[in-house]
This record gives C-alpha cells, structure tokens and sequence, in this order.
C-alpha cells in the first residue's frame, strides 16, 4: 500500500478476526457485569478500529431543546417522488436478487406514530456492492440497481420500500471481516433531537456476532431492535418476500401540536 | 407509554451517493443579497481532517421564526427552509450558503464513518457568546459553541476528539 493512500487502508498488520471477536465478547462480558443498561452503540469501541480517533471521550453536555431544536424540519411531496420508494424500477431492466418489501412504522418514545416524515435507505446490491467509488468489492455492479430511496411515512407513520435484499460485504476493519447483510435508515421525527441514522438487518445473521459495528450496541436486546421480521403477510403472491420493521425515536420533548398530526390532503393513500 | 428506542449505528463509508443531493448545501443562493458562509474543518483526535463526514443544519429564519416549508430536498429559489447539509471535502472542510439566524445558534449534527452515532452540537452567534446555556458549559470549552466571523460569515471547526473537543450534546430522553 502507498504511503499516500488514506490512513485507514495505511494499517500495517490487521487483526484476526479470533482477535476481534476477543475484544467483543470482553466487553460485552464486561457490559453484563456492570448491570447499567445502554439502548445506543457506544462511541468508544475499539474493536470498530475506525471509531478510535472518531469518538469524542469527554461526556455530552445535558441540554435541554430550545428554538429549532424542538422542531424538525418539513419535507412534502414536493420533495420526494412517489418512485423513489421502488429501488427496483429506477432502471431500464429488473435488478438481480430478491426481491422484497421492507415496510414498518417510524414512531416517537410515546409510541405516536412520526407523519408524514422523511425516510431514507441506502443499500448494497445482492451481490454485497455499492455503487460508490470508494467501494472496491470486486463483486458485479448491478447496472439495474443504484440502492437509494426516499419516502415520506404516511398518516399513520407507515413507510414502505420495495428493493433487493442486499448481500454481505468484506471490508477492512480487520483480516476477512464482513458485514452482515443491512440496509442504511436516515430518520427524522417531529424534532431535531429525534434525527438519527442507523442499520436495519436481517434475522438470523450468522455473521451477527463477528460484526463489531452490530456489536458496538452492547446490549443484546437493544441491538435485537435493529433486526427485522420477516412478515408472510407482507410477502406477495409470486412477486417478493416481505420484511416489517419498526423505528421507535428518542423522546420528543415538545407536546405535540397540531402541526404535528395534522394530514395533508395530497398524503396519498393510508394504508 | 414509553417504548425504548431504535439504537443508532454509524453512517458509514458509503452514503456519499445517498444523502447528498443537488443544492444541499446552499439554503440559499450564494448570490442572494444577504447569504453568509457558515463554514469550517471538521478533525478527528489527531487532528487530521475528516473527508468522509455529513453535517446537517437546522436553524431559524432571520426573523428569529422556525421555518415550516417543506423543499429542502428541491429548493425552489425562494422558500428558506432552515434546514440543509453538507458533505467534507478532502480537507475536511464543509460550507453551508444561508441566512443569518435571528436566534442565538444554528443547530448541527455530525455524521462520519468510524462515528458509530450521531453528534449534536451549536454554533453559536458571536454576538450570544454571553446566552444563559453558554455559562452552563465548562469555562475553558466554552469557545468551541462559538463560531467566529469571517469575511463571508462564519467560521465553525468541529474537533470530534483530542484537545479542544466539541463540545457536543445530548438531551432529555435520550
């Protein structure tokens, strides 16, 4: 390897995968020791050997939501096409693998459901590559699948996508590392607080626990939150698998106003 | 009812060709009469640039009013939205185009690879560097809430690790 090429693919000797697993199962055994329950990842988890010189190690500052923050921003139809939630059908032909609707609701910590709300994935191919420069998988590129999608949640928070299921990847945190099959979520509830990003996976990963990303939430039932069902009831007639998956934001703070229940009269069909 | 929440998990290498879109950055024209850059390094812990980072900006209109439009993903030209995001370049430089905030800070959150969750922090105004929730922050990193002036607007560098570290935030509930 060059000596200009980035810092993270500059690591002279990469651990095992033995060494890795090591250092998860110590800290997991060191989590259930300690009895404090932890529903995030933690920001400090050496064995995702990227989060070393990117986690801050003083505490976060308690603030209580002012202004803006209590309010999140607004995006309409405007801003989003109703195509944007097939991933299959942004191309000339059919995308390779299985396909498959992944559907759920976006809801806020009182169980509200978040309307009318901005959601968006991203996502390997079947074959476990993304199309993105950066990704040097030598695994087909799909040229009838790009990955990305949009959708606002409906009335009642329900979002739906139609895509692929995307394969597992190799990557370079440590020798013969792969990530479990996932899908990228970008979420926004009725606040600023609430904007997060996270990993939806699928049940059953054999790869679950070799992954340190997946393990960095240290809590097994907080991290069981980030695996989807798969549902018969969304699977379709000769047409593709169905997978449900629900996401429950932190908070709100702000009691909601009508602004944020009211429906907007181009929402499109409930469901 | 209180449900525990969906953890978060870290943006990752790849949403360079996902969250990104035409015009995300500038939430208003960099031509429009009273547009500011809010600009600035974002560094890891020891000290290098970070070119893989996403910060997003939410912030009041000069009016002092939170923006209720939707169209930040298909800007029409007119409508301020307050909210918008910018990628790092190489150096790890990000730069919104915007309007002054009639409110004491604009509102950021930190997405990069090796970031395992988001970060929330402000910038504040030069002129709010006395704002109540500043004297409850610790004297000697106070500062890093502060963006400065520059010549085109603001001056905002994010140190995710290391000395002189953002001071970054979290809430009630989280």
């Amino acid at each position: 390897m060059s000596s200009d090429a980035p810092a993270y693919l500059r690591r002279v000797t990469l651990s095992t995968q033995a060494e890795v697993s090591d250092e998860i199962a110590a800290l997991g055994k060191a989590y259930a020791a300690a009895g404090a329950e932890e529903a995030q990842p933690r920001l400090d988890y050496p064995p995702y050997r990227s989060s070393v010189l990117r986690h801050p190690t003083k505490d976060p500052h308690q603030a209580d939501p002012e202004g803006v923050e209590l309010w999140a921003p607004a995006f309409g139809h405007q801003d989003v096409a109703a195509l944007e939630a097939d991933l299959t059908v942004q191309h000339g032909g059919e995308p390779v693998g299985e396909r498959m609707v992944v559907t759920g609701r976006v809801l806020d910590g009182d169980g509200r459901p978040v309307r009318h709300q901005l959601v968006e994935i991203w996502q390997a191919n079947a074959g476990g590559r993304y199309i993105h420069k950066r990704d040097q998988h030598p695994a087909a590129i799909d040229p009838n699948f790009t990955g990305t999608g949009r959708c606002l949640t409906d009335g009642d928070g329900v979002y739906r996508f139609t895509t692929i299921k995307p394969g597992p990847y190799p990557w370079r945190n440590h020798r013969n590392a792969w990530r479990p099959a996932h899908i990228h979520f970008s979420l926004f509830g009725t606040e600023f607080t609430q904007r997060m990003v996270t990993q939806m996976y699928f049940p059953g990963d054999p790869l679950f626990a070799l992954d340190p990303i997946y393990q960095s939430i240290v809590d097994p039932a907080a991290r069981g939150r980030l695996v989807a069902t798969y549902d018969h009831d969304v699977t379709q007639h000769e047409w593709c698998t169905g997978y449900r998956w629900d996401v429950v934001l932190t908070g709100p703070h702000r009691t909601p106003l009508e602004r944020d229940t009211v429906e907007q009269a181009d929402g499109g069909v409930e469901q | 009812m209180s449900l525990a929440p969906t953890p978060g998990q870290t943006v990752g290498p790849f949403f360079g060709y996902a969250l990104p879109y035409d015009g995300d950055s500038a939430l208003v024209a960099p031509g429009h009469p009273d547009a500011v850059q809010l600009h600035g390094r974002v560094l890891d812990g020891a000290g290098d640039p970070v070119p893989d980072a996403l910060i997003e900006l939410w912030q009041a209109g000069p009016d002092g009013d939170v923006p209720s439009g939707a169209g930040s993903l298909r800007r029409d030209g007119f409508t301020f939205t307050g909210w918008g995001r910018a990628s790092t370049d190489d150096t790890g430089h990000y730069s919104f185009s915007t309007l002054t905030p009639g409110a004491p800070f604009f509102a950021l959150t930190v997405f990069a690879r090796g970031l395992l969750n988001r970060l929330f922090t402000r910038a504040y105004l030069p002129e709010h560097s006395d704002d109540p929730f500043l004297a409850t922050v610790d004297a000697g990193r106070r500062g890093t809430l502060v963006a400065e002036r520059d010549e085109h607007g603001f001056v905002f560098d994010i140190r995710i690790q290391g000395e002189d570290e953002t001071v970054f935030l979290t809430y009630p509930r989280h």
